[in-house]
């Protein structure tokens, strides 16, 4: 997907030694001209991302094990103008206690902290959500930055980043701005993902590139580059609001791109592919596809989030399929 | 393994695909089965015994097809033959649309037996070769439906035997039946005897759909049943898919027979990747192209071409992605490669690996457990690899890819065409003039850029060289179970009665005409004949007219090297090969008169006739140079996004053996197509009557066509023949003549497989329409087919 050269690979190999794996993404300099060489063929990607699901599968055991992981993924959302702290402590509740004690002991894993990867709303519910999940140890995503669109004045979505980390945010997900990116203007989307990633300081930051919006794979590629480059923890696809979201020819896009700038630099990016995702198969794929570009680690929720609000529940269904054999329903679990 | 072990490592376990049905169905028929003749299953003989390749274990006792059951088999589908062919289009149709849709309702079943019989994936006979299957008849369902209105002038074959190979059981079933049925043929068809079961299968489905009786036949068996088949004079036409080894031995079993011949062969395509591919895709486009069906793929992508900027990244990523590829059995939906067909088979591919690492390649497999049963090989990558190496030159036939460094556009199509074969290429960069530039380039019957191993009914496949001839699928491959109605019931040409000299009557007094001497034309040159022999030409009555050279073989290689320098020829303008042949005609008729009178004065025809030739050859010459920016190719539409090209192009160097009759005439009329279409020619005029040839050397130098585009060697047809037969720098050979001058066309062509166009020794009436036009057109050219999926 993009070019590197021997020269740079010399680097790449010292940079890890350095760094080691562990490490927060630090980001590095601009590099234009590895934007300039990125290319992404739709095709081939379409090719690939067709293929694999007849290329693996789980089932069983298996598969209920890589749904409970899927699970411990999930950023549990809610993006609604209706929501409220009422609506909030109940998603925090469920992000606590996703499945019945009773499921969760007849799948064996009674002894395993089994939560969701985090919730998240917006700022306004930050101190709300952050308060219901004192204890559990289940950070507090905040999206950011004049979500969704991210047209606000630059010094303002600072000032929110710095509002929902004071609020007790863990995590913020900010949005760019997509005209940087249709206009080709790399040093403009990079500046504004270094501020961002300056404000939320300790907290980490997933830079949603509203993919759907970006329109071609090689947009979507440079983008994900320039946030890394500049910074993110975190490349995500979607705000949720776009007509398309985390189709699995974007995921594969992006996250060819961590596995260059991992080659590169030797920091691991998580990714975190949201809305669309609303199926037991969705998901399965995004799991899929991460294990076989990115490998084991890229399976964690230190590495990768899903962003979706319906798919816990096919998830809860499905393991009860799995333990009962017979089809379940959506009203024999607690909901979110 | 628990949900917590899982949930620990995420592993991927197992998830088998169930044999159940398709084991059920093997039991039904007690693991044994005979052959299908005459529309019924023939008593198991448990002559052979077939093996799970997966397993090693025995999986079905098969039958050897024997030379009465091959003729029982030819017997009933000669029987069937006429009605068939007498069903209307539409009747055909709904049988080619009912085997279609039986194929779709028992498809699991199919593809489950296929992948146990084979070896491969489920995922590739459930995914690709099932419902690829199924396209074929219902795309066939569509000739036959069209076939009056599409192919007025032409009719079925008759009977055809087809010999199918072993890697694509039955996709290449499908891709052989549905064409010869579509079109009115019957089929006796031998599968490949490691791997029948799936065309046994076929046929009890095809019973249940009401196929009648004879249409096809089914015969297993060994090499020597297809010999039988082969051989058997009851057939009408071969097409065989194997090895080029075997290829060239049908080519020269049937040669002279009169029977046609489509050959689908090896190859050692290229995979070629430019600076600016989408490496990652490009990757992904390396085990779609040599790590598909295990490597066990015609036109598998072989040999990558890497430009030499990017070749370390590329073999980086290659590499680490063969660490992620999955071996295991053929019924595992996690897997991405199965067993490999039958040990020898194994035991070849370790060889050749084995000898590319003693060559000097840098050996590379992905680090994984194989299945310690059955037949298995991890995917491979041999870097380092020189052109030199077998490796580079052998198709290796198994999961083996090596890799070649190039440095410009030009010398990975150099690189790409330095190979016997031509089947397929693949061509990766994101810039649109560079892959067209490149795929117009490749030697190769199917070009894919920026993709590789698509495939489709309606998108003809086969090669050039070595790879064989013949299309398959489309409009293209439908011809090649058509015959022109115009070539029913042509005469045999009576034999050339020896004419001998007269002794030269003593001279008058006076003087003589100024003699002239006939040379050779070779490179826009006159030449002298390398032997500096004469041979004379005579009246009927045996005066002699004058005497013209003996061309020998080291004028035809003269002449070949000639034609084939005049390489620019095929990328003239459509319009500038027009604008010569215009002008040729232009010029022939400035000088009518001269060449009527000289074809009196050979052949002894009245004035009238002679005229009569002259003005059909100038307009013969005017029909070439119209169609010469009009027998376009067309835009098939496959489905999938994008386009596939089918492009018209020239063949190369073309030898063509004029008839003895119609001196003027012939020689245009089997020249002409050639030339329009871009083809160098190397021709040897009609031997009793050369002179006309000969003075057409004086048209060709005044009007302005490129040196050795056309040369002429004038001589005895059957030993120079003989030569442009076994030249290995000859891609086509016509003979029109003898029935023995077609024989040895047809079997010492077998020497680099080129493509030859014969009469068998029957006359062509060269005044009839049919004489001229897209019959002719298509021998004169190839059709490559290039895919362009597109999308942003």
């Amino acid at each position: 997907m993009t070019i590197l050269q021997p020269k740079t690979q010399a680097k790449v190999a010292s940079v890890q030694q350095a760094v080691g794996h562990a490490a927060r993404n630090a980001g590095m300099p601009l590099d234009l001209e590895w934007i300039a060489q990125t290319r992404v063929n739709q095709s081939a990607t379409d090719r690939r991302v067709t293929s694999l699901p007849g290329r693996r599968s789980v089932k069983k055991d298996a598969q209920a094990a890589w749904l409970l992981k899927a699970l411990t993924c999930i950023d549990l959302t809610t993006l609604s103008g209706d929501d409220t702290a009422g609506r909030v402590r109940r998603l925090c509740a469920k992000a606590a206690q996703p499945l019945t004690p009773a499921l969760q002991e007849a799948l064996g894993m009674a002894d395993r902290r089994i939560t969701t990867g985090a919730v998240c709303v917006y700022h306004r519910f930050v101190a709300t959500a952050v308060e219901a999940l004192a204890g559990t140890g289940i950070p507090v995503a905040a999206v950011s930055t004049g979500f969704p669109a991210g047209l606000a004045p630059h010094d303002v979505k600072l000032r929110e980043i710095a509002a929902s980390v004071a609020d007790g945010a863990a995590e913020i997900d900010i949005v760019i701005t997509r005209e940087h990116v249709l206009t080709g203007n790399w040093q403009a989307l990079y500046n504004e993902m270094r501020d961002f990633r300056a404000a939320c300081g300790a907290a980490h930051v997933k830079a949603i590139l509203a993919t759907g919006e970006l329109k071609t794979l090689r947009n979507v590629a440079q983008a994900s580059l320039v946030c890394m480059m500049a910074g993110a923890d975190f490349i995500k696809t979607s705000t949720g609001k776009e007509a398309v979201n985390a189709t699995p020819a974007v995921t594969l896009t992006m996250i060819r791109t961590i596995r260059d700038y991992h080659d590169r630099t030797g920091y691991r990016v998580g990714y975190k592919p949201a809305g669309g995702i609303a199926t037991t198969k969705d998901v399965l794929m995004q799991q899929f596809l991460m294990k076989e570009e990115l490998g084991r680690p890229w399976l964690e929720p230190d590495l990768f989030r899903i962003g979706a609000s319906s798919l816990l529940a096919d998830i809860e269904r499905q393991l009860e399929t799995h333990l009962t054999g017979g089809y379940s329903a959506f009203n024999r679990h607690p909901i979110g | 393994m628990s949900i917590a072990k899982y949930f620990d490592d995420m592993s991927y376990g197992l998830s088998p695909e169930s044999d159940t049905e398709a084991r059920a169905w093997l039991a039904r028929h007690d693991h044994s089965f005979g052959h299908f003749i005459a529309g019924s299953f023939t008593t198991p003989d448990h002559s052979f015994q077939t093996f799970e390749p997966a397993t090693g274990k025995p999986l079905a006792h098969l039958a050897r097809g024997t030379a009465a059951e091959v003729d029982a088999a030819v017997t009933a589908a000669r029987k069937a033959q006429s009605p068939w062919a007498k069903l209307t289009g539409h009747a055909r149709a709904r049988h080619l649309y009912a085997l279609a849709r039986m194929i779709q309702r028992h498809a699991r079943l199919i593809a489950v037996v296929e992948a146990i019989d084979n070896g491969k994936p489920i995922r590739e006979t459930r995914d690709i070769d099932v419902p690829l299957a199924a396209r074929h008849f219902t795309h066939h369902a569509g000739w036959a439906q069209l076939q009056a209105t599409a192919f007025p002038d032409h009719a079925p074959l008759g009977v055809v035997g087809q010999i199918i190979p072993w890697n694509f059981p039955f996709l290449m079933l499908a891709w052989k039946l549905a064409p010869a049925l579509a079109l009115g043929n019957t089929v006796v068809l031998k599968p490949a005897e490691y791997t029948s079961l799936t065309a046994l299968l076929f046929a009890e489905l095809a019973q249940a759909a009401g196929l009648p009786a004879g249409v096809i036949n089914i015969v297993t068996g060994e090499g020597d049943t297809g010999a039988l088949l082969v051989d058997h004079p009851g057939i009408d036409k071969i097409a065989f898919t194997g090895s080029t080894e075997v290829g060239r031995l049908i080519r020269q079993r049937i040669a002279g027979t009169g029977k046609s011949l489509t050959l689908e062969l090896g190859g050692k395509s290229p995979f070629i990747v430019f600076d600016d591919a989408d490496l990652d895709g490009a990757v992904e486009g390396v085990v779609d192209a040599i790590w598909f069906n295990q490597g066990q793929v015609c036109c598998a992508g072989s040999r990558l071409l890497l430009q030499e900027g990017i070749a370390e990244d590329f073999i980086r990523r290659l590499k680490r992605r063969m660490d992620n590829l999955r071996v295991g059995s053929p019924l595992d939906k996690s897997i991405d490669m199965g067993a490999i067909v039958a040990p020898v088979q194994l035991d070849r591919i370790r060889a050749l690996v084995a000898q590319g690492v003693a060559e000097g390649a840098t050996l590379y497999q992905a680090a994984m457990d194989l299945p310690t049963n059955g037949c298995f090989y991890p995917p491979t990558l041999l870097t380092g690899v020189q052109p030199a190496h077998i490796v580079a030159q052998e198709e290796i036939f198994g999961p083996v890819a090596v890799t070649i460094t190039f440095r410009t556009p030009d010398e990975s199509v150099q690189l790409a065409n330095h190979s016997r074969y031509g089947l397929s290429a693949s061509i990766w960069s994101e810039s649109i003039s560079l892959a067209l530039q490149v795929a117009a380039k490749v030697e190769a019957g199917v070009v894919w850029v920026n993709a590789t191993n698509l495939f489709d009914a309606a998108v003809g496949f086969g090669g050039r060289k070595e790879s064989g001839f013949g299309r398959e699928g489309g409009r293209e491959g439908a011809y090649e179970y058509l015959k022109p109605k115009a070539m029913l019931g042509r005469k045999l040409r009576p034999a050339q009665p020896p004419i001998t000299a007269r002794s030269a009557s003593i001279a008058d007094f006076v003087a003589p005409t100024i003699d002239r001497t006939a040379k050779l034309f070779i490179a826009g040159k006159q030449a002298r004949p390398d032997g500096n022999y004469s041979r004379p030409v005579l009246t009927p009555r045996g005066a002699l007219i004058a005497e013209v050279g003996e061309g020998n073989r080291k004028d035809i290689r003269n002449a070949v090297s000639a034609a084939r320098k005049a390489e620019a020829w095929a990328n003239a303008t459509a319009h500038n090969r027009a604008q010569v042949l215009y002008y040729i005609a232009e010029n022939l008729s400035a000088r009518a008169t001269e060449f009527a009178s000289r074809i009196s004065a050979m052949t002894g025809q009245g004035a009238a006739k002679a005229d009569a030739e002259v003005a059909a050859s100038i307009e013969r010459l005017f029909s070439y140079a119209a169609w010469a920016d009009k027998y376009e190719g067309s835009v098939h539409a496959p489905p999938l996004r994008g386009v596939a090209l089918a492009m018209h192009e020239p063949i190369g160097v073309v030898g063509v053996i004029c008839p003895p009759e119609a001196p003027l005439l012939g020689l245009i009329s089997l020249t002409a197509p050639l030339i329009a279409m871009g083809n160098r020619v190397v021709a040897v005029p009609s031997a009793p009557h050369p002179l006309s040839a000969t003075d057409f050397y004086g048209v060709l130098e005044t009007s302005d066509m490129p040196d050795g585009v056309l040369n002429i060697v004038t001589g005895d047809p059957q030993p120079l023949a003989e030569a442009l037969a076994t030249h290995a720098d000859v891609d086509a050979l016509w003979a029109f003549g003898s029935e023995a001058l077609s024989e040895s066309a047809e079997r010492l062509s077998a020497s680099n497989l080129k493509r030859t166009f014969v009469d068998h020794g029957r006359l062509t009436d060269w005044h009839h329409p049919s004489a001229e036009g897209a019959d002719w057109l298509r021998h004169a050219t190839e059709v490559k087919n290039i895919w362009i999926p597109y999308g942003v």
